[in-house]
């Protein structure tokens, strides 16, 4: 789960991280108000959860109310990378000595956190990785002690010659540790982390991804997801999650229903290999409900582009004959327009087919296909017919 | 031969008593697996399919010699099942529970390191040595035994790709979900290494997806090491960036661990990549 850059901060403040002085604003007005109580030159930033946001000027610098009122009007409403800006932050502006980069991720090789420290700050990091690797100093923590003083301060005298600097870097950088861990994060980065010209260290931006299999227990960060993506794309896919469904929308027009992650992105791989393009991925989990496949139906028809659906169902322990009761049933009560390819597969397969032939519903198209490529193949040829109508 | 488990191995399942515990332990007892006991404490003494419940993995152990766990423990106490396991002279865990954060997963494996024991998963379907044993949840009846290993990050997809292997009329060693999450035990090279020392096995199939550098490794492993072919299929390749797909750990992050990066990894090193999960069984049958 990602949070927005004022969340993050909320997070670091509580674990001692500074962070220059700031507020959320809404409107306009509330950004002028915010900039008149810093009474100090401010920085409007574009609270978004794509990256990028400084480059689409998403970012602005205002040295008065006004300015502030006026960057805050330009930045509201703008479309970052298709997401609207809803909210900014205005906060102090900093006169910066240099810029540096501290990070942590869960560092799937290693099968460890991994601490990552640059002097290179400011910029996009994985940038760096690709550009000069040499440029990022890596440490992987042994989990069963943490992150250890002098470990940090070696990172950090790779990066800042000031041995005060580096001291209160080191400090820092354990309390992005602390925060890393207790918040259950799979990234917590400092960029660019800045000495200013009078020597403080301040978190001028924040990110923290939080891992999603750890948020039963941190139900104060689930509760910032709330106010965050209302409408949007996103919002189906927290939905379909709460529904125990794996959803995310892609730009095509084949809607696909499948058990199981890996065999939904090959179906959708499969589609786009013979010409077509999947409207989305959907992965339904093991046991296939009538309930769960009424469900699906209903996330994957909100999308308008869909013009025909895919069932692709890969019966091992899940028997076939259930899904496709599930299917008549949840057809019977949505009454849908469009056709539907659905191959099953595996145990009860012919008792399938049969309960899908002999519980026809009036209106909607039942094709069966014995195979997932034969069944990729029927389901474009049946879009292309109705995008030719 | 085939790998980690055999017709000698003998399984204790913890979270016997539970729905998934109670009806895939029936599912493996019908298949020929030793599941020697189960594991659900404060249920000691019952009975699930006629297999003794303890109240401990380690009573569990000295009662009936089980060298193998099956973990099906809800998310929340699924890493302490590890732990137990671990500390129990158990040699092979399989950890089917899914959504166990990975910083407990960092930490358990680190406890698991200084021991003589291996994990496979969290988040996996577990494992099959066809005719022999099956330790997880793996349909049993579409699996044929042969000279062909498996090795795979997903569920059903292994099942689909399983299937048109034997329809080529090959068979397989042992076929093994490896789990979906960003951190789990063994991972690509620790199987390939098995394999490789295999004697049933002549070739491996490898079935990818995105997220990770896993993929990566296992070709540069199989350039230096491997004498046996390998044929890969990786899914995702229509996956957008930063979505997670399902899988904890099947995500395009910071512009790597596309499908286009791992299937050119591949090709590289010369292994063949399927375009589709049909091909996988021809490639192989060529290859060896």
């Amino acid at each position: 789960m990602k949070i927005h850059e004022y969340q993050a901060k909320e997070i670091f403040q509580k674990y001692g991280i500074p962070v220059p002085f700031g507020k959320v604003a809404y409107t306009p007005e509330e950004a002028r108000k915010i900039a008149e109580e810093i009474g100090e030159p401010v920085v409007i930033k574009a609270q978004v959860l794509v990256g990028g946001r400084g480059k689409a000027g998403g970012i602005k610098i205002a040295k008065t109310p006004d300015e502030a009122q006026e960057a805050a009007s330009k930045i509201l409403e703008m479309d970052i990378k298709g997401e609207i800006v809803k909210k900014v932050l205005v906060t102090k502006a900093i006169d910066i000595e240099s810029e540096t980069y501290l990070g942590i991720i869960v560092d799937r090789g290693s099968k460890k956190p991994v601490i990552m420290v640059s002097a290179a700050g400011g910029i996009d990091i994985e940038e760096v990785a690709r550009e000069t690797p040499e440029k990022i100093h890596k440490f992987a923590v042994d989990p069963s002690t943490g992150l250890l003083l002098h470990q940090a301060r070696e990172l950090c005298f790779k990066i800042f010659e000031d041995p005060k600097i580096a001291t209160k870097s080191s400090a820092i950088l354990l309390k992005l540790y602390e925060a890393f861990i207790k918040s259950d994060a799979s990234l917590a980065e400092i960029n660019p982390f800045v000495v200013s010209t009078t020597g403080e260290v301040w978190a001028l931006d924040a990110k923290i991804n939080i891992d999603d299999s750890s948020l039963y227990r941190h139900e104060d960060i689930e509760a910032m997801r709330e106010s965050q993506s209302i409408g949007t794309d996103e919002a189906t896919e927290i939905e379909a999650k709460q529904k125990n469904l794996s959803y995310v929308k892609l730009e095509g027009n084949i809607g696909c229903v499948v058990n199981g992650a890996g065999l939904a992105m090959a179906t959708m791989d499969l589609i786009k290999r013979y010409g077509g393009e999947p409207a989305n991925f959907l992965d339904i989990g093991g046991s296939s409900s009538p309930e769960k496949v009424t469900n699906a139906m209903d996330i994957l028809l909100r999308d308008k582009n869909v013009k025909a659906v895919f069932f692709n169902i890969f019966g091992g322990i899940t028997r076939c004959d259930d899904v496709a009761k599930g299917i008549i049933e949840a057809i019977s009560k949505m009454s849908i327009s469009l056709p539907i390819v659905v191959r099953l597969t595996g145990t009860n397969e012919s008792l399938a087919r049969d309960i899908l032939t002999l519980n026809q519903v009036p209106g909607t198209a039942l094709i069966p296909a014995s195979s997932m490529a034969e069944g990729a193949k029927k389901v474009i040829e049946l879009v292309k017919k109705t995008v030719n109508k | 031969m085939s790998i980690l488990i055999d017709e000698n191995t003998k399984v204790v399942g913890q979270g016997i008593t539970g729905r998934d515990g109670a009806f895939h332990t029936k599912k493996m007892l019908e298949y020929g697996t030793k599941v020697v006991a189960g594991v659900t404490p404060g249920k000691g003494g019952q009975k699930v399919d006629g297999v003794p419940v303890f109240n401990t993995v380690k009573e569990a152990v000295e009662e009936t010699g089980a060298n193998t766990s099956c973990i099906f423990v809800p998310h929340k106490f699924a890493v302490d099942a590890i732990y137990e396991a671990g500390d129990s002279c158990i040699e092979l865990i399989v950890c089917i529970s899914e959504g166990i954060p990975a910083l407990d997963m960092v930490k358990a494996i680190k406890f698991l390191s200084d021991k003589k024991v291996k994990l496979i998963g969290p988040n996996c379907p577990g494992l099959i040595s066809p005719e022999k044993c099956k330790v997880g949840i793996l349909p049993g009846n579409i699996f044929k035994k042969g000279s062909i290993g498996v090795i795979s990050r997903s569920g059903t997809l292994t099942y689909e790709i399983a299937t048109h292997i034997v329809s080529t009329g090959l068979g397989i060693s042992t076929c093994i979900g490896i789990g979906g999450d960003p951190i789990i035990g063994l991972k690509f090279i620790d199987y390939l290494k098995l394999f490789e020392k295999d004697e049933q096995t002549k070739g491996v199939v490898l079935v990818g997806e995105i997220g990770g550098q896993d993929e990566e490794e296992a070709a540069k492993y199989f350039k230096e090491y491997c004498k046996k072919p390998i044929v890969a299929f990786i899914a995702g390749l229509t996956a957008p960036p930063g979505k997670r797909m399902g899988h904890a750990g099947a995500i395009i992050s910071g512009g790597t661990g596309t499908a286009k990066e791992k299937i050119e990894a591949f090709e590289k090193v010369g292994i063949k990549v399927a375009k589709e999960p049909e091909e996988v069984g021809t490639l192989m049958s060529m290859q060896i």
